[in-house]
């Protein structure tokens, strides 16, 4: 086998805690489909048959893989909240013809448009920004920090430098928490408890770890802040990378004709065992669904994607309604007469009662919507229920809140059991 | 024309010509075996001659039909067998409606419908044309016949007939069965090339493959991914990273239940090598070692166990890998090195693996020389194989091949690597060779030419056209100062953009090859051929 998929469910949505707090994220409705189901549908469509997924408990971050299954071969992990039409053999290719050890996936970050509602002002955009560092070609990944490990500056190592004179540094680029890793870095996982997250700790290190000076098993000179167990871990590293490249590798690389880089003396690679690539996406949807506003846009964007027809088949429909080109019904729903609903989602099984007036909304699944309802930019969690008359712009109604009825709410986010009114 | 003439016999003089028709199929059976082949060729042969006189409508005179005929022909057939062809169809032809009918009963009636039919059509034209040339022409062609008829039919390689849409839907077919996706190719061709396949890199070969790939072994996947990005380039390279794949494989391969593995493990080669060839052409190299391998499968004994099986054949790849290659470089250094004398300039090509290794050799056995390093476009090998000389404390200059005729005053030998050596004594090489080759002579200087014996091959080319390899188009595109002047190429109707990967230089200008089993001329391959068939 050349690749498991492993997909990581976990993770708590921190940064949406109104949308998450009763909903596990995986299982939120992007487009009427669950989260989970894209990044499961994309591995299906490249040729993936058999799914590892990991559940584990709710950590900040990306969570480390317990890992007393898949150690047998090399592994793809992708995260459920990715949403992406990229041609995935673009990221695997680069594993494979490099024998690399790492190899991502990155994208143009997308400004959202959308307004999302609980925001007070402009959030900042440049918060927590990613630097990665490419080579020429725009493959080999040089360097990636994050804003916040940064304390002052930008330090770049000078053994990078001479190797690669030429590096182009880019911020903007979300990354899609796509990896290919190698088997030998999942045995380091195994060994090295205190790596916790990928994203985090894994991927920085193992970018630095290219250019780290080839170690002797008993003079480790370099990170002499990483304690002693992580040492023997480097050298596991080394050890199980470099058993694997077999003499005859070897030979032929020696006797090929081929360098990655010209202007030095140094061979193909420079001689490194350790290999990381991204692949970075110009054109193409890639969403990582980890905020509220990635959320929305997310909704607005998906169904275009996919041929399905807007109204689901079941979905009770009454004539007099008005249901607009770019909205999509779930199924089981019900809309009676005089709605209108523009490029709006609604979930499955909600009820829309009459002289409901429903824009840039999303309705999750189990809405009920009394009639003379204005609903304008929001978004309405599973199970809510909108009394008579309500007028609601850019809200958010957590999952199972009822709303009073004639209520005017504005740029509210609306959760927890001290909103609920009771009718 | 011969064909109506032959056909005129028939319904002329109809009983004798049946006497004779019945005497060669009584012949056709006697032989047997051998002839069932004869007789599919003649029923090829008839069918194209039967569509060939649908479009002749009018008599033009008979030689320049025979001659169109012989035309016709020729590029399904080599060279040397046209002139007796230009005889053989006629009475091949006429025969061929009867043994058909002897030998296979369900063709019959159509034979028989087909006879009817030219006679029909024979009436006709015979009421158009003179007999008197029709009788002669037979006459003549009879005796003709016998020994030709058994000459084999020569089929061309799939890779060099791609303006053939018919060879190209026979290997779409082929590549459907084996699961092995189709690489369509890119761009315009120049005319002359346009039988030749032309890939772009932008389009990998791995786009329909699955991922993980489950039909066809990683190890190839990767390994055909290499070839067609170049990270894998050269022929020692490639052929020593193809038996590392095969190794790979042999390691993960079970032998299903009820199937041998001598003939099921080549049955699962062959969707591997239909992949490779259509990530890149294989090199003749790599289509030894195949046959090598393919052959060692083959003697497996059948009651050998799998376990055992298996290791035989892994350590037949690394007794191949280090005799003819490894070893081999070895030898060829041996010699290579009594050629070197000190204060000599040696003038190198590109980057071939086997002349670097003889370099470094000389150069740690204390010879004092200097090296010219001889690069051109698009590829630029010379700067690698530059690097590793002056790594390795060699005196180098670095030129590119429009210098060389101001360059090769200087030069006492020039050292050139091969990639493949024909049966006619030509050597194929990277796209540039020749003209090295062909200014060295002009000068009077030595050419030698380094070569592993298990890089000859039975193929004789003599022009660079007939089978050559197209690369990527857009690597002949160059940006200066954010300037791309090529970019658009593709819109410019007039123009197309030609990237040749090798060529051929006739044995006239090379002057020693220096192989393995020794240092022979040019003209000895043949020789050496015959001599490693008789081994094997």
């Amino acid at each position: 086998m050349e690749l498991q998929a492993v997909l990581m469910a976990a993770g708590g949505g921190s940064r949406m805690m109104d949308l998450t707090y009763n909903t596990p994220k995986p299982l939120l409705p992007v487009g009427n489909r669950p989260l989970i189901w894209y990044p499961l549908n994309l591995l299906e469509r490249v040729g993936f048959e058999g799914k590892h997924s990991v559940i584990s408990e709710n950590k900040p971050s990306k969570v480390s893989l317990k890992v007393k299954m898949i150690s047998t071969t090399d592994i793809l992990v992708v995260s459920c909240d990715l949403i992406t039409d990229v041609a995935l053999h673009e990221v695997v290719d680069l594993f494979r013809a490099h024998n690399a050890t790492l190899s991502m996936l990155m994208s143009k970050v997308h400004e959202f448009t959308e307004t999302v509602p609980g925001q007070k002002g402009k959030k900042k955009a440049g918060e927590q920004r990613d630097f990665v560092g490419v080579d020429v070609t725009g493959k080999r990944l040089l360097f990636m920090a994050n804003e916040a490990d940064l304390e002052e500056g930008l330090v770049l190592r000078k053994s990078i430098m001479r190797k690669h004179p030429r590096m182009l540094i880019k911020t903007g680029l979300l990354d899609a928490h796509l990896y290919c890793l190698k088997r030998s870095v999942v045995d380091f996982l195994v060994h090295n408890k205190s790596v916790t997250s990928i994203r985090g700790e894994l991927v920085p290190y193992l970018v630095r770890k290219q250019f780290s000076k080839s170690l002797n098993s008993k003079n480790a000179t370099e990170d002499t802040e990483k304690n002693q167990k992580q040492q023997d871990a480097h050298h596991n590293l080394e050890l199980l990378s470099t058993s694997k490249e077999e003499a005859l590798l070897q030979l032929a690389r020696e006797r090929s004709c081929w360098n990655d880089h010209r202007g030095d003396m140094s061979e193909a690679y420079h001689g490194g065992k350790l290999r990381c690539y991204v692949h970075i996406m110009e054109e193409g949807m890639c969403y990582r669904v980890n905020t509220l506003a990635a959320y929305i846009e997310a909704n607005r964007v998906v169904p275009k994607l996919f041929e399905d027809p807007p109204i689901h088949p079941t979905a009770v429909v009454s004539e007099r309604s008005l249901v607009g080109s770019d909205s999509i019904i779930g199924p089981i729903c019900q809309i009676s007469e005089k709605t209108s609903i523009k490029r709006s989602n609604v979930g499955t099984s909600s009820t829309i009662k009459e002289k409901v007036k429903i824009t840039n909304s999303i309705i999750m699944n189990g809405v009920t919507i009394e009639e003379g309802c204005n609903i304008q930019g929001s978004v309405i969690c599973n199970n809510a229920v909108i009394g008579r008359g309500a007028d609601m712009k850019y809200c958010l109604v957590g999952s199972g809140q009822r709303i009073e009825p004639e209520a005017e709410r504005t740029n509210e986010v609306i959760v927890g059991s001290d909103q609920l009114m009771e009718i | 024309m011969a064909d109506s003439d032959g056909r005129q016999v028939v319904s002329i003089n109809h009983s004798t010509e049946e006497d004779v028709k019945l005497q060669e199929v009584v012949q056709a059976k006697c032989e047997g075996k051998e002839l069932t082949k004869e007789e599919k060729q003649r029923l090829r042969k008839e069918k194209k001659q039967h569509k060939k006189n649908k479009k002749d409508d009018r008599g033009p005179p008979e030689k320049e039909k025979e001659k169109e005929k012989a035309s016709v022909l020729a590029p399904s057939k080599p060279a040397t067998q046209s002139p007796a062809h230009k005889a053989a169809p006629v009475p091949v032809n006429a025969s061929a409606s009867e043994s058909p009918v002897a030998a296979e009963k369900p063709a019959k009636s159509k034979a028989e419908q087909r006879a009817e039919r030219r006679a029909r059509q024979d009436t006709e034209r015979a009421s158009k044309q003179g007999k008197k040339e029709g009788g002669q022409q037979s006459a003549s062609s009879k005796p003709k016949a016998t020994p030709n008829e058994l000459q084999p039919v020569k089929r061309l390689p799939e890779h060099i007939q791609v303006d053939d849409p018919a060879a190209l839907k026979k290997l779409a077919k082929k590549l459907e069965r084996q699961q092995v996706p189709l690489r369509s190719d890119y761009g315009y061709k120049v005319s002359l090339f346009s039988h030749l396949h032309q890939y772009s890199r932008k389009n990998p070969p791995t786009q329909q493959i699955s991922i993980p790939a489950t039909v066809i072994h990683p190890s190839i996947v990767r390994l055909g991914l290499q070839y067609s990005q170049g990270i894998i380039a050269g022929s020692n390279a490639r052929s020593v990273a193809l038996l590392h794949a095969f190794k790979q494989v042999i390691q993960d391969y079970s032998t299903p239940p009820n199937e041998e593995l001598s003939r099921d493990l080549v049955n699962k080669l062959s969707p591997y090598i239909s992949f490779l060839s259509q990530c890149r052409p294989l090199s003749a190299s790599m289509g030894n070692a195949i046959k090598y391998i393919k052959k060692e499968i083959s003697n497996i004994p059948s009651q050998c166990k799998e376990e055992e099986a298996k290791r035989r054949l892994q350590e037949c790849i690394d007794s191949y890998i280090n005799e003819k290659i490894i070893l081999a470089s070895e030898a060829i250094s041996k010699y290579a090195i009594e050629k070197i004398s000190d204060g000599d300039v040696i003038l190198v090509y590109g980057c071939s693996s086997l002349v670097n290794h003889i370099l470094c050799e000389a150069f740690e056995k204390q010879r004092k020389f200097r090296v010219i390093v001889v690069d051109s476009r698009p590829r630029l090998e010379g700067r690698e194989a530059l690097r590793r000389l002056v790594k390795k404390g060699i005196r180098c200059t670095y030129v590119l091949i429009s210098a060389l005729s101001y360059i090769l005053p200087e030069v006492s030998k020039v050292f050139l690597g091969a990639h493949a050596l024909l049966a006619n004594g030509y050597v194929m090489s990277r796209v540039g060779t020749s003209q090295i080759a062909l200014v060295a002579k002009a000068y009077n200087v030595p050419v030698l030419v380094c070569c592993e014996t298990y890089k000859f091959c039975e193929r004789v080319q003599t022009d660079s056209f007939e089978s050559n390899e197209l690369d990527d188009p857009d690597d002949l595109i160059v940006t200066r100062n954010g300037k791309t002047h090529l970019e658009n190429w593709q819109t410019v109707k007039s123009l197309g953009l030609l990237n040749l990967v090798y060529d051929v230089t006739p044995p006239d200008f090379v002057d020693l090859v220096i192989t393995d089993l020794g240092m022979i001329p040019c003209t000895s391959v043949p020789v050496v051929l015959r001599v490693k068939n008789v081994d094997q």
